[in-house]
């Protein structure tokens, strides 16, 4: 859970007076927080932690994060079920 | 070098790691602060990569698994709860109390819930106004901003059923502790790098000069992580202690201001149990007086719970850089993913876990 994800802002909207955006991490779409980098624009890519984006990142530095955690399974890890894992952890056992 | 095709650019490996090697003269020894770091160290074999005598000491960074039990026995007796509906990260799911699991709450019918973000918890709460909406907060400094901002957004929503389990914990309190620890070995730190990115660099300065030791801000990419060894090793040898940013394009020396003021807001510093550590002095992060009333531990009655730890987990040892995982004696035996005796056994972040997925399983002759 303490990793963060680089990802690409799709849209950008005000939801309850906050600024909520649309964010793309290889395919996974997740709604994100831009609170904390109020200045990014849609097209931009930021890092992305526990649904809020905590910095900005330049887009081929994102692409090769991307492509590395995608390599790693770490994308599936990030955002696939929680419950699953931990079903299949109790049966993991060698 | 068997492990380096296995890098993305396993060119750029190479000459890092032959530059590493060319550099060293001796024996020295680092700490890698995060677990996410550590995860990656053992995957791609980047120990095992360097000159003889250099060591890489897995650090403290999982916020899971620092979590104190009496926390854990908190958040279970909370989701225990009718009427509760439990959120937590999911990497808590599997933690063990002292008797049980949140995974074990939830077979037996409690409303445990693995939100993604702490956001989705505060929308479960709107949306189930007649019943008591728990998060499990948890998480350095990478995570507080995400759960500050919950809390703000309850306040200012109104939203009265939602409250926090707050067991947040800082990285340079830690490091102070590490050092001041009689039997510390760590020469150098590779600094966590999305703590970095919400806190900046500046409180590393006073520790690098302090301790006289070299931190690195280090990212957790396999080639991020060789290339904070190469500069962690180049101090090293020329006799520095500095704060050097190998991470430049997440990490800005000023941080996340806007994250940081949001953090002064709903936090205040307290002292800090660490799970198999102990006390460390100004190490957390609890709510701060305007936002005390969304504090679960004050909503939900969870005092005089009796705690206990398994005798044979070592894991606070582990989580000191004093012991490798293969080296307990229940590590792999005892103490599996399937039952672990410590929270380093299952979290994602956990230096156990990775020994176990990773199949460092050379266990100590007992």
């Amino acid at each position: 859970m303490c990793l963060a994800v680089p990802g690409r802002v799709l849209s950008i909207t005000e939801v309850d007076g906050t600024t909520m955006a649309e964010v793309d991490f290889g395919g996974v779409r997740k709604d994100v927080c831009l609170q904390y980098v109020p200045d990014v624009a849609t097209g931009e890519y930021v890092i992305v932690h526990v649904g809020f984006a905590i910095q900005r990142l330049d887009e081929a530095s994102a692409q090769q994060t991307l492509a590395t955690f995608e390599r790693l399974g770490i994308l599936q890890e990030e955002f696939g079920d929680g419950f699953t894992r931990a079903a299949e952890q109790t049966g993991a056992d060698r | 070098m068997k492990y380096l095709d296995e890098f993305s650019d396993p060119d750029l490996a190479r000459r890092l790691v032959d530059q590493i090697h060319a550099v060293t003269s001796r024996p020295w020894a680092m700490m890698e602060v995060c677990g996410g770091q550590t995860h990656s160290i053992i995957r791609h074999g980047i120990d095992q990569l360097l000159p003889e005598g250099v060591e890489m000491i897995h650090g403290p960074g999982c916020p899971v698994c620092v979590t104190p039990l009496e926390t854990i026995d908190k958040a279970l007796a909370i989701a225990a709860q009718p009427g509760v509906i439990f959120c937590s990260f999911g990497d808590m799911l599997r933690v063990p109390g002292s008797g049980q699991d949140l995974f074990g709450i939830k077979s037996a019918g409690g409303d445990v819930r693995v939100v993604y973000s702490p956001l989705d918890a505060l929308t479960i709460a709107r949306q189930h106004p007649d019943r008591q909406v728990v998060f499990f907060g948890i998480g350095f400094e990478t995570t507080a901003p995400a759960n500050a901002m919950t809390v703000y957004q309850a306040r200012r929503l109104g939203v009265r059923n939602f409250s926090l389990l707050v067991s947040h914990v800082l990285v340079p309190p830690a490091i102070a502790a590490i050092m001041e620890s009689p039997r510390c070995r760590v020469q150098a730190f590779l600094a966590a790098g999305h703590v970095c990115s919400v806190m900046g660099t500046a409180e590393y300065p006073p520790l690098a000069q302090r301790y006289e030791v070299p931190i690195v801000v280090t990212g957790f990419e396999p080639l991020d992580i060789l290339e904070g060894i190469r500069q962690a090793v180049i101090q090293l040898e020329s006799g520095r202690h500095e704060v050097q940013n190998a991470y430049p394009r997440a990490v800005r020396d000023d941080g996340n201001p806007a994250a940081m003021a949001m953090l002064r807001d709903v936090f205040e510093v307290t002292d800090r149990t660490w799970r198999g550590i102990g006390m460390i002095p100004g190490s957390g992060w609890r709510l701060s007086e305007r936002y005390r009333d969304f504090d679960a531990e004050l909503r939900f009655d969870v005092t005089g719970l009796h705690t206990s730890e398994s005798s044979l987990c070592r894991s606070g040892e582990v989580l000191q850089g004093l012991l490798k995982p293969n080296e307990c004696a229940a590590f792999g035996r005892q103490c599996t993913p399937r039952n672990p005796l410590g929270a380093t056994m299952v979290s994602s972040e956990g230096a156990c876990a990775a020994y176990y997925a990773y199949r460092r399983l050379d266990l100590v002759q007992i």
